[in-house]
This record gives structure tokens, sequence and C-alpha cells, in this order.
């Protein structure tokens, strides 16, 4: 006991201590409220109320299903919300210059994380997510983070064990088909690689301008193409325990000359400039048997004033490939730059984007593939979805054989350049080896320059 | 007064008016100076976002100088620019020496045939790459209606450049149009008249009187076009992203991929150097044609 405290004893109550019991009094019943709500699963959402954080969001169905329900967001905490959706390239390079700048002028941003989840774990430019997630009083306890994915949470958490984004949507890729095509021809979906070219081939019908095939031909964009009939040869493109390039093996090049094969003989003309979008419209028109891409793309070809395939889409899971079967996949999150003053606030509209209920709207708005378990066995969730139950099945078995598309390292995007130069080369004639052997030649050094 | 006194006094005037150049040099420095001193900075260094930057000297111009699709890129941007400045001059200037005569509805199509360069070109490259699309755009429709085989348009490395080129030349035109046309306006009447009296044709007259005339404002539309041609950048990225592969790849091109999607800035920032030696080797050299082409 000090001798202040003694003094105080002998004096009686002092004002300070009389104004430090009022103010205890009158804040006895707000602590009791938020005491208690925690102990009775009630969460004080209102707690930042009155501050306001700005969101920069990737341009597509994902920011498209939050910012419709930014509003609600905003009822339910008190925090006010500006978002903005940039197109997805451009997003990326925003996000790294504003990064760089040190003063990035948003506080939540989404992260591609197959593109960028390396650059942003070595920079470290985001908050880990686990002290947060572990404070009581920031995360509500109906949160269930348990509810997460094996698969969401390993895209989410970098190699040195920081949680920097929280996963909001994973897009495995699949083939899509015609089945109207397909059954005028009696064909089934293909089960292996070679069925899928002797399908493409079947369905080809130069003269009357019908295509078995259609992917993406744009460099950079056409890599997934690629990469998606290397991981049927159980090889990924980079060792990402040794950091070497795999785009040599005999896997690597059998899945470029595949590539090389279906879009040159049996795709559309044209194709070498084709990305997501152009492919998407072309098999929309009905005239093409088969269009791999991302699942998060079905929404427009089953919306009847943008599709003349409305009901007679095929969902198909990647076929098996000579050494393995998978499909690959791709991942977005939601962080927050170690940057932002609002912190807390910033982590509430996480914790909102990345909960059941916007998950379960995701979901059934048939735009991304979020990472709850819980959003895929909830019947009334199902129930809710727009898209056909074989496009739910797909999404389902697809996931359950996912495998990174793309390589966990620093420099995906002049990854993505190199070898996609090389592989749209292969559309004009160019052999597969040899156009490989020089995206390697030129990559090496890249690669080894940014893991040194 | 005596002329020292004079002298002395038009050094005070002068010095009496330099503060207020101040807010100008001040906006110079920021706006022009500082940036192009930042950039030689930074090319002088190895420096990827997200990584610390390293001082190589002239390591990243010795790079460039043996990266083959940087000497490419040379090659795309000079063809390209050489067909998106001459083509729209030939037509421009036609197109001045008709609507420098007198026809009815004149003014009318002279306001229709300027819109194009009214457009943003981002608008106008969206527009063409729609119907560019091999199967659904509107161009291999009307080729097909009539008898010619469908283009592949900007999806063939064979015509990737020239496809660009042809919206460069829809798109600027109008503009070579009404320089020309300011020109033919200003010409002197007088020789027209003593060469008919003289019996000079058509023909003679173009080529002895209105070339020589217009020429020094048909030169100052190449000077502007050549520059125009060579920092274009918004067409090709919309149109093709400098593919297929790299077959439309510019400098421009290639400096916006090393700068903003690998991120490597201090590589990026050696490229702009090159970049900006290359054109005002081409400015100056256009500019003393021009010099010599004026009237004397």
């Amino acid at each position: 006991m000090t001798m202040t405290t003694r003094k105080e004893n002998r004096r009686g109550l002092s004002r300070r201590a009389a104004l430090r019991a009022g103010a205890g009094l009158l804040a006895a019943p707000a602590i009791m409220k938020v005491a208690t709500a925690q102990t009775s699963g009630a969460f004080n959402w209102r707690r930042f109320a009155g501050q306001s954080i700005e969101v920069s969001l990737t341009l597509g169905p994902r920011a498209n299903v939050l910012r419709a329900h930014e509003k609600e967001f905003t009822e339910l905490t008190g925090i006010k919300v500006g978002s903005e959706a940039v197109p997805e390239q451009q997003h990326r390079q925003q996000v790294v210059i504003q990064f760089n700048s040190g003063n990035p002028q948003f506080d939540v941003l989404t992260v591609s994380l197959h593109v960028q989840k390396r650059l942003v774990g070595k920079a470290k430019w985001l908050h880990d997510m686990k002290p947060l997630l572990a404070d009581s009083q920031l995360t509500a306890p109906d949160y269930d983070f348990p509810d997460f994915t094996g698969g969401g949470l390993r895209w989410a958490t970098q190699g040195d064990g920081r949680m920097d984004t929280l996963p909001l949507n994973i897009d495995p890729w699949m083939i899509y088909y015609n089945k109207e095509l397909f059954a005028a021809r009696g064909l089934a979906f293909p089960k292996t690689f070679e069925e899928i070219v002797m399908a493409a081939e079947k369905l080809t019908d130069k003269a009357s301008g019908q295509f078995g095939w259609v992917s993406r031909g744009l460099k950079n964009a056409n890599v997934p193409v690629w990469t998606s009939f290397m991981l049927g040869y159980d090889v990924d493109p980079v060792n990402t325990k040794t950091i070497q390039l795999q785009t040599m093996t005999d896997g690597a090049i059998a899945a470029a000359e595949y590539y090389k094969k279906l879009n040159r003989e049996f795709a559309p003309p044209g194709t070498v400039g084709f990305n997501w979008n152009e492919a998407q419209t072309s098999f929309s028109q009905g005239k093409i048997g088969m269009w791999i891409d991302g699942i998060g793309f079905a929404p427009p070809l089953e919306d009847p004033t943008k599709s003349r395939i409305v009901g007679k889409v095929g969902y198909g899971v990647m076929p098996q490939g000579p050494k393995a079967r998978h499909s690959a996949t791709f991942a977005d999150g939601i962080g927050i730059p170690v940057a932002s003053k609002k912190r807390e606030a910033a982590y509430l509209y996480c914790q909102w984007a990345t909960s059941k209920l916007m998950c379960n709207r995701l979901l059934q708005s048939g735009g991304g593939s979020p990472c709850r378990a819980s959003s895929y066995t909830n019947p009334e969730v199902v129930a809710g979805i727009k898209l056909p139950r074989e496009w739910l099945q797909c999404l389902q078995d697809s996931a359950a054989i996912g495998r990174q598309g793309l390589p966990e390292i620093v420099p995906v995007t002049e990854f993505r350049d190199v070898f996609g130069v090389g592989l749209t080369n292969t559309l004009g004639g160019a052999d597969a080896r040899a156009e490989m052997q020089k995206a390697t030649e030129a990559f090496t050094p890249v690669l080894a320059k940014s893991e040194a | 007064m005596t002329a020292p006194i004079a002298a002395a006094a038009a050094r005070g005037y002068g010095r009496n008016y330099l503060p207020f150049a101040y807010p100008a040099l001040a906006i110079t420095a920021m706006v022009i100076v500082f940036p192009w001193l930042f950039t030689l900075f930074m090319s002088a260094h190895e420096w990827k976002i997200g990584s610390p930057r390293e001082f190589v000297g002239f390591a990243n111009y010795v790079k460039l100088a043996g990266d083959p699709r940087f000497l490419e890129s040379i090659g795309h941007t000079l063809w390209f620019t050489l067909l998106s400045v001459v083509l729209p001059i030939a037509f421009g200037t036609g197109a001045a020496l008709v609507f420098n005569e007198r026809f009815p509805l004149r003014g009318f199509c002279r306001a229709v045939f300027i819109l194009p360069m009214m457009a943003t070109p981002v608008a106008v490259a969206l527009v063409w790459k729609m119907m560019f699309h091999p199967q659904l755009g509107v161009l291999n429709y009307i080729l097909t209606s009539v008898g010619l085989p469908p283009s592949l348009w900007h999806t063939s490395i064979d015509t990737v450049i020239p496809t660009l080129v042809m919206v460069e030349v829809w798109h600027w035109t109008p503009l070579v149009m009404l320089i020309v046309l300011g020109g033919l306006a200003a010409a002197p009447t007088e020789p027209y008249e003593s060469a008919r009296l003289d019996g000079a044709n058509a023909w003679q007259m173009f080529r002895y009187i209105t070339l020589p005339l217009i020429m020094p404002f048909v030169v100052l539309a190449v000077v502007i076009r050549t520059i125009d041609a060579l920092k274009a950048f918004d067409t090709i990225f919309v149109i093709s992203e400098g593919g297929p592969g790299t077959a439309s790849e510019t400098i421009n091109i290639y400096l916006y991929l090393q700068a903003f999607a690998f991120y490597n800035i201090g590589y990026a920032s050696a490229i702009v150097v090159v970049f900006f030696v290359l054109i005002i080797v081409l400015a100056m050299v256009l500019l003393w044609l021009r010099q010599k082409s004026k009237w004397s």
C-alpha cells in the first residue's frame, strides 16, 4: 500500500476517487452489456460506429454481391463504406502502386491470391488476421471460423504461417459443354484427355461454323489453360520447395501440345486474341462444343437475354489426365493494409464479407464459390441457387480435386506473360517444345532473382 | 535617357517582374523537371516494387541493348508510326483539297468528317474491337456478304499492325484535314490568277502552287502525327494488348508491362529514357524539315 493511498484513507473519499467511482458506475451497464453479449452470443457490431472506411474491390461477381449489400453492413455497424470496383488487371496494378507509396487510400481490399499472394506476403503489406480472429471483442461468436474449408485457409495462409487475408472465393476450372451438340453426335462428356481431343474433332465442322473447342488464346490469360492440362500429368509449373521451373518436363510439354492441338485445329479462327469474355461469348452462341474456364463464369450462359444455350449447358469436371486428375484452382481473399488507421472497423467489414450470410449469397448468385463448407450443405441455400444443380455438383466435385493452377511465386504476372507468349506462338504453328524452352530460359533468371 | 541608364533601367524592369514567373517555374520544376530527374535516378537502379533497390549504374541500358523483345518493339513502333503518319497525311490532304472547294452541304459533310476525332481513343478502340470479332463482328459479316473471305484482323500476327493502323487512320485523318485546310484557307489567291492567265492546268497549279503553299502545314501535321503515333497506347492496348504474342508490342506497351505488370520500375525507367531520346531525335529531324519547307 502506497503513502498516497494511506493518505486518502485517512482523509476519507478524495474527489479523484469519487469521480473514478462515478465513471465506473456510469460505464458499468455498457461493460456489462458487452460482457453479457460475449457470453450470451450477441456481439457488439457498433463499437466503431461513426467511422468510415474505403474498400477497394476487383470488378466482378464478388464485388457485385458485396456492393449490393453494403448498406446492410452500415446499418449493422454504423460504419460508412466507400467502395470502388476496378477491373481485375488494373486493380492489381493499382493496389501495388498504392502499397509501394506507403499510403494506400483504402482500408480493405480484395487480393487475387493466385497472382499476388507471395508479393503481398513477402512485402508484409497486410495485417495478420490471426490476432484479430482470436480477439473475442472483434470477432463475433457466430463467425464460425472452423467452417472455412481447408483449401480456402491454405490459400489465405502464407508460408510463414501468417494469415494475411480471409478467404473470399475459390474458382475451380472445369469444362462447359454444349449438351445438344454432344447429343447430336452421340457423344458423352470425355473422361480422359484423349477423349477431349476425339470429341473436339468429332464436333468440329468448319464448313458450318461449328467448332469442338474454345479457350483463351491471349497471352497471359491463356496460361491457366496450359496448367489445367499440366496438372493431369501431376506436374506443377514450379516446384515450390526447390523453386525450380518444371516447364520443360514431359508433362509440361505434353500439356502445351494439347493446348496447341485443341486451339489450332478445333477452335474458331481468331482464338489467339480471345480472353475469357470472348470465349464465353463464342460458347454462348451455341456453335462451340466445349469451353474450359472458371466455374464462376456460368451465370450469363443461363441468362436468356445473353445466351442461346440456356438449359443446354453441361458442367463437366476436368477429365482424368495420364497421371492425375485435378481441377486448376484460383482464389481471392480480403485483407487490411498495415497502413490503415482503421484496422478494427476494416476487420468488421472483412468479417461481414466472409460471414455465412454473405457467403451463402455469393453461392446463390452463381458468381463465386465461397470458402465455407456450410454454404454447400445448407438446404435453404442450395434451394436458392439460380443455376442448375449440375453446376453445384460440378463445383463440389472440382473443389474436391482442386490444385493450385499457378505457381506460388512473386513474379506470377511475368510468368504468365513469358509463357503466355510462347503458348500463343504455338497457335501460329511454332513448335511447343521450342517455345517452352525459350520461355523457360527467359524466365529462369527472373525467378531466381525474385527468390534471392 | 542615355544608353547605359536605359540598359540599367531595362535590367531593373526585368528583375521587378521575375517573381511573377516563380509560380510557373515551380510548377514546371514539379511536373517536368523533378519527374524527369527521378526517372533518370530510377533508371540507374535495379528496382522492383516490393523489393529493396540497388544501384546498378548503366546496367539497365546494357540489358536493354541485348533485350530481343525491346529491340523487336522498336521495329513495331517505327513500322506502326510510319503507316500511321503517311496514310492520314495522304488522306487528310486529299480531304482538305476536296473541302476547300465549294459544293452543296459542304459544311455538313465537313462536320461529319471530323466526328471521329471527337471520340475518346478508348471508346473508339472498344467499338472497333467488337467490329473486328472474327465470328461475331460486323466487318467480317460485310466481307462475307460481298463474297470476300473473312479476315483475322487483330488476331493474326500478319494483319494486327495494319488493323491497328486502320483505326488510327479513321480516328486522326480529320485532324490532318483541319490543319491542311487551315493552310489552304490562308494561301494567297494571286498566284492562281496569274497561273490561269499563263494557261496552267489544274495539275500544274496543284503541283507548282498549292503543294508548296501548303507544305509547311503538311509538315506541321507530320510532326504532330509522328509524336502522337509514337506515343500511341490506348488503341493498341485495348484492341490487341500488344499481341498476338508480341506481334504488336510497341515500346509504349512493353514499357507499361515492365512498369505496371512486372513492377520493374528501374528497367522501365531506362526504357523511358531511351524512348525519350528516340522521340527527340525524330522531332528534331521533322522540325528541320519544317524549317526547310517554310515560305521564303
